[in-house]
């Protein structure tokens, strides 16, 4: 179609919009990426901070994040197959609890973060570990209603339910009908059509909202200020209830805490390198996994 | 509606298994269920299912009580009746010192005061700069993919705005508090280093590919019937876009917008580095810095011991931000489902 002067203004003002944003986000990535290069090393990635935070590496925040959405995943992800599969395969689509569980999941997404961190600290610290130190120890310090790692997760666990919800149910609509039909017309029970057809079909798009649900609560510090991450912690976490470094934190706390944050620019720019790195890693496994077992389901 | 078929419970769909067949449909009480002779444990995996299932009602459920089950003892303590007066939270007043009624969020002043308007009003200035970057941003870009772009054009921009979508909050934060304040101080010369502009820039980073995802599925899914009708009556592509797509695709634009908003009023990481609350405490100076209500809960929630008055009215401030959110994706959903609705049925 031949385009007037008009349609090339309206074309130009939109375009224009979308180099805003693709300049703003070049910007970004380029800056990160400049700054932060040049401070990765092998010390940087596996040793301790020094006492001014600022020398030596993140290693404990490297592995406080990987251990924490870890725990994460082992919480969350069931909970969120069990929604999608009863979502998709047993509850019709009309039902009350469908409904119900559906806007649960939807308001769940848009819940600020922070709105997390108070939950976690209310619910789980406050509640469900008071609790248990109130029934199982006599000794008035807190072992279990104090922030910790397994709080902290779980909080965590939580926020990302809606994105392993969403994709994995995503995942089980795709799966074609005559599959399903054909395992129980050979006489199988919907439990083994689901069980032995439906999911092994559906592998890729449920392991793609794992992955999505992992790099989400990678990146997420809000939650966890008061339900866990720690300034400096002097050794890795290896119990339940101990408190751990994260990335993120790292970089909010060397960043607005530090008392002198030019000379922690390096290593703020090396850290935020690495969760960039992280996050945006997973993303595109994350994609990749989608578009193969989209072709593969592909008749 | 490949779930309906599934759904012994429907009458007219019933799987036909040969085992059920035998039997009339079950009565539409039970969802679950499916078969008389069903082996024991598909049963007990089918009930944790469906009780696995309630998680997502009963997490809102609970981040509703027991954030509130820690602000509301504020109604009764006599604790907290001696510190604050529950008017003082909402009404201006004139304290010692000030010459007319003001409204002030001071935790350690003496006495301390507690008033939570200037925060909504810090949380609302930021959100509205956003928006004001990240509307047309968003819905331009939207347009411009969906109506003028070249497919190939389309297929890297929709990856890449999903990469946005993707980058970590605090990362946003420091991308404003590092580069874009200085930026911006040295081209605008402005008084604070960090102020409502800056946050606002970054804060527009994470609702632009909101809007612009539901922007562009609403755009996309005007049927084409309306638009071919308008180019047969001779109508120039642009007059098409702007007076035919864009009124029809309205509703799910306002949608994005709506939860765009919300997604904006409720981050933290962002306006907690970049909007310079931590150093300014003159609340009123709206041209310089501001102070949020996600930026004031992340800031102040650690220094405060369990039960005290203060706490208590940092978990009322998560419970109305609990509840505006709430509110605003109960909006965004009605519409978008209201779309959805209206479009399957063309």
């Amino acid at each position: 179609m031949r385009y007037t002067k008009k349609d090339w203004v309206l074309a130009g003002l939109t375009g224009m919009s979308l180099v805003v944003i693709l300049l703003l986000l070049a910007v970004l990535l380029g800056q990160i990426a400049w700054h932060g290069a040049p401070v990765i090393s092998a010390e940087f990635l596996t040793e301790s901070p020094g006492a001014d935070m600022i020398s030596g590496g993140i290693w404990p925040a490297i592995y406080g994040t990987v251990f924490m959405t870890l725990l994460m995943t082992l919480a969350g992800v069931p909970v969120g197959i069990a929604t999608a599969i009863f979502l998709t395969e047993y509850a019709s689509p009309r039902s009350r609890t469908a409904k119900l569980v559906r806007i649960a999941v939807n308001n769940l997404a848009g819940v600020p973060s922070i709105v997390f961190g108070l939950f976690g600290l209310g619910f789980f610290i406050i509640f469900v570990g008071g609790s248990m130190d109130a029934l199982f120890y006599d000794d008035s310090r807190p072992v279990w209603g104090k922030p910790s790692i397994l709080w902290a997760s779980l909080t965590l666990a939580v926020l990302t339910l809606p994105v392993v919800i969403v994709t994995t149910e995503e995942a089980l609509r795709q799966v074609p009908r005559e599959l399903r039909d054909a395992s129980l017309a050979l006489g199988a029970t919907r439990f083994q059509t689901v069980y032995k057809i439906v999911l092994p079909n559906a592998k890729g798009g449920i392991l793609t909202g794992v992955i999505l649900a992992v790099s989400r609560g990678a990146g997420e510090v809000a939650p966890i200020i008061f339900c866990g991450a720690a300034n400096f912690v002097p050794y890795l976490p290896t119990d339940l209830r101990d408190m751990f470094m994260h990335l993120g934190y790292h970089v909010y706390a060397l960043a607005t805490q530090s008392p002198n944050v030019d000379a922690a620019r390096p290593t703020l720019f090396g850290t935020v390198l690495v969760l960039l790195v992280l996050t945006f890693s997973l993303n595109l496994l994350a994609v990749i996994i989608r578009s193969r077992s989209r072709a593969a389901l592909r008749p | 509606m490949n779930e309906r078929v599934l759904d012994a419970a429907e009458p007219g769909h019933a799987p036909t298994t040969r085992r059920q067949a035998a039997f009339p449909p079950r009565p539409a009480k039970s969802k679950l269920a499916s078969s008389f002779h069903t082996p024991l444990w598909h049963r007990v995996a089918e009930r944790t299912i469906a009780i696995l299932a309630m998680g997502a009602i009963a997490a809102i459920a609970l981040i509703f009580v027991f954030i509130a089950r820690e602000a509301v003892p504020m109604f009764w303590e006599a604790e907290f009746a001696e510190e604050v007066q529950l008017r003082d939270l909402f009404v201006a007043k004139e304290w010692r010192g000030y010459e007319e009624p003001v409204f002030v969020w001071q935790p350690v002043g003496e006495p301390s005061k507690f008033n939570v308007v200037p925060l909504f009003v810090g949380s609302l200035k930021v959100t509205l700069l956003a928006m004001l970057m990240s509307v047309p941003l968003g819905i331009g870009c939207a347009m411009f993919v969906a109506l003028y772009a070249p497919r190939a054009v389309r297929e890297i921009v929709k990856p890449v705005i999903e990469l946005l979508a993707g980058i970590p909050s605090v990362v946003l934060g420091f991308f404003a508090l590092m580069v874009v304040a200085s930026w911006a101080q040295a081209t605008f010369g402005f008084r604070f280093r960090l102020n409502a502009v800056v946050a606002a820039v970054g804060l527009a980073l994470t609702i632009v590919p909101v809007i612009f995802t539901i922007a562009e599925d609403a755009i996309q899914s005007v049927p084409k019937t309306l638009t071919e009708a308008a180019l047969a009556l001779g109508a120039r592509k642009y007059q098409v876009a702007l007076r035919v797509v864009l009124p029809a695709a309205i509703p799910g634009i306002a949608a994005g917008v709506v939860l765009g908003f919300g997604r904006a009023i409720g981050e933290t990481m962002i306006v907690l580095m970049a909007s310079g609350n931590a150093a300014v405490m003159e609340l009123f100076d709206f041209s310089t810095s501001v102070r949020t209500v996600t930026a004031t809960i992340a800031a102040e929630l650690g220094e405060v011991a369990q039960g005290d008055p203060h706490w208590r009215v940092l978990f009322l401030l998560g419970v109305m931000l609990f509840a505006v959110t709430f509110v605003l994706n109960i909006i965004g959903d009605l519409v978008i489902q209201r779309l959805q609705k209206k479009l399957t049925a063309t």
